[in-house]
């Protein structure tokens, strides 16, 4: 999200805890501009909140990343057995 | 574990087993993301085997510059769209809510109701099982491209590059998608999780 959308935004103005998590993912892509990642970071310096949502988010990504599929079912395996036979017989 | 290159290398020379063990390893996941594309869990398993088939015939011709999963992915969401149902009365890409309800927030955009914390909360006092269902019942209430964003990005672990290769959507586009759809993720945790301390 570009910063100048943002209606409060005016140059050079500390950033307000409501524009810090608007811009929470793009701080986390590398996406944020060098001025603005700088403003960014200085809120959070000062912000415990925001370092709480930000901790909050970074844990949401690795509870996210812990999921693991569900296991093959043995119906689903013995399909899959029979489809790579087809195609081996189609030749 | 086996290199996906050398599967293939095994696959192309007509080796079974290199099949199975493909299946065992990407097969879960497959369905996981065709679910999320259609309603019902036949057609999801129709689609995953649509595209198992799709990626033996392709087999000749993929040259490998994708990674394997991305390709995999790629078919599946093909092959997904066609069939699905779900995507048809999905929420259009731009959907506009903040990340945080902005009722939290006083006059000067400074946070009226913090976040209530729950990290500890869910790193140790609550199950890993109790966590999945958390996890999976907000993903099911995201809206259709916010869920595909986030599933392949936090969960199966793809680059921004290859979700947009794999979605065919833009970079700023996958930007805002994974914005929204964790800042929800994050919201509905602290909903269930949040304040126990007190």
């Amino acid at each position: 999200m570009r910063l100048t959308f943002l209606p409060w935004r005016t140059r050079h103005r500390a950033l307000a805890c409501q524009e810090v998590v608007e811009l929470v993912t793009d701080y986390l892509e590398d996406a944020l501009t060098a001025a603005d990642r700088k403003r960014f970071e200085t809120h959070l310096a000062g912000c415990p909140h925001c370092t709480e949502y930000l901790a909050q988010i970074r844990e949401t990504i690795r509870l996210a990343g812990r999921l693991t599929p569900e296991d093959l079912t043995p119906d689903m395996s013995t399909d899959l057995t029979d489809l790579y036979r087809r195609w081996r017989a189609e030749g | 574990m086996e290199l996906d290159g050398e599967l293939l290398r095994r696959l192309r020379a007509g080796d079974e087993r290199a099949f199975v063990i493909l299946v065992e390893r990407y097969n879960g996941a497959m369905l996981r993301l065709a679910l999320s594309f259609v309603d019902s869990r036949a057609v999801a398993e129709e689609v995953v085997q649509d595209t198992w088939l799709a990626v033996l015939r392709g087999l000749v011709a993929f040259e490998g510059r994708s990674s394997l999963k991305t390709w995999l992915f790629s078919i599946l969401v093909n092959r997904a769209r066609t069939t699905g149902v779900r995507e048809s009365r999905s929420v259009p890409v731009a959907d506009a809510g903040p990340a945080v309800d902005a009722s939290r927030f006083g006059p000067s955009g400074g946070w009226a109701a913090p976040p209530e914390q729950w990290i500890e909360e869910a790193e140790n006092r609550v199950d890993a099982s109790k966590i999945k269902e958390l996890l999976l019942g907000s993903f099911d209430g995201l809206p259709a491209r916010q869920r595909e964003v986030v599933l392949l990005r936090d969960v199966e672990g793809l680059s921004s590059t290859e979700v947009c290769a794999v979605l065919a959507i833009s970079e700023a586009n996958q930007r805002v998608l994974l914005h929204r759809g964790r800042s929800k993720i994050r919201q509905s945790l602290e909903s269930e999780l949040g304040g126990a301390a007190r």
